[in-house]
């Protein structure tokens, strides 16, 4: 498998994401500069998180625009595998690549702490390596992650499969308390139609690795690789 | 010629900051406070004197930067 991750400025988690994917790739990924629009060939492109220009305006509204995510948006249309985390998620929904918005968090706070998250569907390239109704722990550190779409555009989510991941308990139960945000139907992740892009507020890349207490992280990585080639 | 752009958040989408706001307005005494919704203030400067053309143009900066119509409405003037 070949990867790029895009790198706009302000994005903090591009490292995170290099090591990860490195370490279940065998490889480094390209690390593409936004005003990039042309790389070469990959297979996975991942946008990752951070506070991309400052999170100005709207966060991920900015470089929605940027050349980088033109041309990612083109092959994503053309079935590369696109994967964003946390301000990446947001950057995809602003491109409209994947349905809805991050909203503030209804708290309004920054939350930084480990969820736990029921993986609804097990699906490659994404979540080939999971199983279904799994619970794993995975990090999340934002302040705009409350996942909001229209009833319809909800309804459609669910109806398709399109729900990858959601917050819930430690036993897997799906409830408010277990919402740290406010997004609709506890909604932690979605694909689009096509399955060929994923956008998730909490961050696997962080808990890939024994040394960082938790390894739930990594099959998310070995999963793309092994679906990838 | 400025544009003067207001972004809102539609009716019926939680605004949790409008909310904070107007409790921190109630404890501070203003008690006459029923709701608030906040949202943001954009002018832009624009070279031209053609109304019409300058509308259609803000109005689709609203549309693909300005404003997210998946949450939000907007409304334009045009000064000068």
């Amino acid at each position: 498998m070949k990867a790029a991750v895009i790198v706009f400025p302000g994005s903090n988690c591009d490292r995170d994401v290099e090591v990860a994917l490195t370490q279940s790739m065998g490889a480094p990924p390209l690390m593409v500069w936004h005003r990039e629009s042309e790389f070469p060939a990959v297979d996975l492109i991942v946008v990752p998180g951070g506070f991309s220009y400052g999170d100005y305006l709207r966060a991920g509204a900015m470089a929605a625009n940027s050349p980088a995510m033109v041309e990612t948006r083109r092959r994503a249309d053309a079935g590369v595998a696109v994967l964003g985390i946390c301000n990446g998620f947001q950057i995809l929904a602003e491109t409209a690549l994947l349905p809805g918005v991050l909203m503030r968090n209804a708290a309004l706070r920054f939350i930084c702490r480990d969820v736990h998250l029921r993986v609804e569907r097990k699906a490659a390239p994404f979540t080939g390596k999971y199983t279904e109704g799994q619970v794993i722990r995975i990090p999340i550190a934002h302040a705009d992650g409350n996942y909001f779409t229209d009833d319809e555009t909800l309804a459609r989510l669910e109806g398709e499969g399109q729900i990858a991941f959601r917050y819930a308990q430690p036993d897997g139960a799906v409830t408010p308390s277990a919402n740290p945000n406010g997004s609709r139907a506890n909604i932690a992740g979605i694909t689009n139609t096509a399955g060929n892009v994923l956008g998730m507020m909490p961050h696997p890349e962080r808990l890939a690795d024994p040394a960082l207490s938790g390894t739930d992280g990594r099959p998310m990585f070995d999963g793309l690789v092994e679906a990838l080639g | 010629m400025i544009a003067r752009v207001h972004v809102t958040l539609k009716q019926g989408v939680l605004d949790p900051q409008g909310k904070a706001i107007a409790n921190s307005l109630k404890s501070l005494g203003f008690s006459a406070v029923s709701g608030v919704r906040q949202g943001k203030y954009i002018e832009v400067e624009l070279a031209g004197s053609d109304r019409e053309s300058a509308r259609a143009e803000v109005q689709d900066m609203c549309e693909r930067l300005l404003a997210n119509t998946v949450i939000e409405d907007y409304t334009i003037e045009l000064d000068g």
